[in-house]
């Protein structure tokens, strides 16, 4: 493997160096033309361990971007910092130029950030259609006087129902409606939490590991819905260990590694820095890395999943 | 044994003001656990709270009813801020140690020989009664038939006290079928997926933290009604038969703190009746009625913990929707 450089250091990108989304040159913390979300200098530190050290991250407004590391790599705990979950030692950061920093969860979801969870949150005692509900912004039902006098948020009750039933049906769980979420599968719930966050109109919807633990025929109907999700304007981050999905759906992608952002780049082109592959094999080559399928060969299969995407082209599979 | 004063006994709980006041109780503390998640083991304060609230006002500055009504109504309001402030933002189990230690504080505070002249210290208080009893409608006289024959006074303090359990239930009702009941129920079984959905989860548990206190202080003014204030009625053990009450009807449920509170209090009566009645009829001579009466309540420890390993939602609730884990 040809590694010259450690994984953290300023790493010369892979061809090409400039990208339509980015103003200069293609690198670990480069500015987009049109970024959503804007962090600068987040860290946090758990005792002596510092699991997010980013300098600067910017996410593209209107594509799917994927956040991709090894484990322990700070992705979720990045995730939980941009949405108010966790508060970090030190950094700023703005979504749409409104700073959210020290701003609380539910605000942040309200700012039009919604995320959805690494271990989902369905909420398995309410029924699905009551999960949905919950998803929903401006029912005034939600005032504990308002909730007393019925008529003051049926109508908005209703339409709300109809936009519920539509994203049920979209997502293939209208006929569980009635059921109680926790005789959901797995992989439907998946599918529940995601619906959920929808029923706000997110701008920007954070998805980590939408993908773990759900079977491949539904990993294809979820893939169908997060590029739905991009059609329809909405910008989307998922952090995913699936190399495959990840050159699949993803127009941008950012790597990770013992907290600090590597590389960035496309995805036919990001897998090929050497950061990445050092992040994957150099420094950590010997451990476990879970759930991710083939192992040490994770990166072989990275690139051999972005030819298959972009067979025209690159067709230089090195072997150094 | 004399049956028929047993069960004369017995079935005049179904409708005393205790029953109403623990019911009421309940109800509150059902809004806390029961649909919202928060683990309070403090509605003994709350109660507490209710009586001396009602009863200081009164007896100091001869307050007329509304306003001492209102004084228990602020204090409880105070005292869930207070608790729930510093608590509500940490792990359910938080609230749980909170609410016991400031419950027993309360009632220590009480006790104190330094405020004699306010709370009565250990002997508590007496004399409060006169506005409640002006505002009584019901022409003097006894009335009423069979078990149920009470004096125009105590008719009253049933009439008021169930009239507020039945309103405490419609407005539990009208709140639980709405998007607000949603969201709590929502907060019970994880609050950070109700957070990431934008809902100021803080806000939504502070006011059914509010909410059940003010029902269990309105609990605490009609249980000192039939009877004087005495600090020696909120020891935690007061609040462990409100949740064996809401345990035993379900959490969750409407009817389940009324129902429960009525079984209870008729099978304790019933009990001290049967083992009194044994004692003195010399079935059971080596039990004092002393020791009967502490028996009774052993059941009710023996009955919580069989309800819970067996029928955790209670005799109403609905097994799918609840259950222990907090």
């Amino acid at each position: 493997m040809s590694s010259d450089n450690a994984a953290g250091g300023t790493t010369a990108p892979a061809i090409p160096s400039t990208h339509p989304l980015v103003t200069g040159t293609v690198g670990p913390g480069c500015a987009k033309v049109d970024p959503i979300v804007v962090a600068d200098g987040v860290s946090r530190t758990f005792g002596g361990l510092t699991a997010v050290d980013v300098a600067h991250l910017e996410i593209p407004r209107g594509k799917i971007t994927a956040l991709i590391g090894p484990n322990g790599a700070g992705k979720t705990t990045m995730f939980n910092l941009l949405t108010g979950f966790d508060k970090p030692n030190t950094g700023t950061w703005n979504f749409n130029g409104r700073s959210l920093a020290g701003v609380p969860a539910f605000k942040v979801a309200r700012a039009g950030m919604v995320r959805t969870f690494q271990l989902t949150k369905s909420l398995g005692r309410l029924t699905v259609l009551q999960n949905m509900l919950l998803g929903a912004t401006k029912q005034p039902g939600e005032n504990i006087f308002t909730a007393l006098v019925r008529p003051l948020w049926k109508s908005r009750e209703a339409e709300i129902t109809i936009k519920a039933d539509e994203l049920l049906a979209r997502f293939k769980l209208d006929a569980k409606r009635e059921d109680y979420a926790a005789s959901l599968s797995g992989g439907q719930r998946k599918l529940l939490e995601m619906a959920r966050a929808l029923m706000s109109d997110p701008e920007l919807i954070m998805l980590d590991e939408p993908m773990a633990g759900v079977n491949p025929a539904l990993t294809q109907s979820l893939l169908g819905h997060i590029k739905n999700l991009k059609s329809d304007g909405t910008s989307v981050l998922f952090v995913e260990h699936d190399m495959h999905m990840v050159t699949h759906i993803s127009d941008w992608v950012i790597v990770m590694a013992e907290g600090k952002v590597v590389a960035e780049g496309p995805p036919e082109t990001v897998m090929k820095d050497p950061a990445v592959i050092d992040a994957y094999l150099g420094a950590h080559h010997d451990t476990d890395l879970g759930d991710l399928t083939g192992g040490p060969n994770l990166v072989e299969d990275a690139r051999a999943a972005a030819e298959e995407v972009h067979e025209h082209k690159h067709h230089k599979e090195d072997k150094s | 044994m004399d049956w028929g004063n047993i069960l004369g006994n017995a079935v005049g709980e179904l409708i005393s003001p205790t029953t109403a006041a623990y019911a009421l109780a309940a109800i509150g503390l059902g809004v806390h656990f029961g649909y919202t998640g928060l683990l309070n083991f403090g509605q003994a304060a709350f109660m507490l709270i209710g009586a001396y609230g009602f009863a200081i006002p009164t007896i100091e500055f001869g307050a007329p009813l509304p306003v001492a009504i209102l004084c228990a109504l602020i204090a409880s309001v105070l005292f869930a801020l207070f608790l729930g402030i510093p608590t509500l933002r940490l792990r359910a189990d938080y609230l749980a140690i909170v609410t016991i230690a400031a419950a027993e504080v309360v009632r220590y505070i009480v006790t104190t020989t330094g405020l004699t002249e306010v709370t009565g210290a250990a002997n508590g208080l007496s004399g409060f009664k006169g506005t409640f009893a002006a505002s009584n409608p019901l022409p003097d006289g006894t009335y009423g038939f069979g078990p149920f024959t009470y004096n125009s006074y105590d008719w009253w303090v049933r009439i008021v006290g169930w009239g507020l359990v039945i309103l405490a239930s419609v407005l539990v009702f009208l709140l639980m079928r709405s998007p607000w009941g949603r969201i709590v129920k929502g907060i019970r079984e994880d609050e950070d997926a109700v957070r990431s959905l934008g809902k100021n989860v803080f806000s939504y548990k502070m006011q059914a933290l509010v909410m059940g206190g003010v029902m269990g202080s309105i609990a605490g003014i009609i249980f000192i009604l039939p009877r004087a204030v005495q600090p020696a009625n909120y020891t935690t053990g007061l609040t462990f038969f409100i949740w064996t009450i809401m345990l035993l009807g379900g959490a969750a449920t409407i009817f389940g703190p009324i129902i429960g509170a009525m079984i209870f209090w008729v099978v304790l009566s019933l009990t001290q009746g049967v083992l009194y009645g044994a004692i003195e009829s010399g079935f059971l001579g080596f039990l004092s009625t002393t020791q009967a009466g502490q028996i009774r309540f052993m059941l009710v420890g023996l009955a919580l913990m069989l309800l819970v390993i067996f029928r955790p939602q209670g005799i109403f609730g609905n097994k799918k929707e609840l259950s222990f884990s907090v």
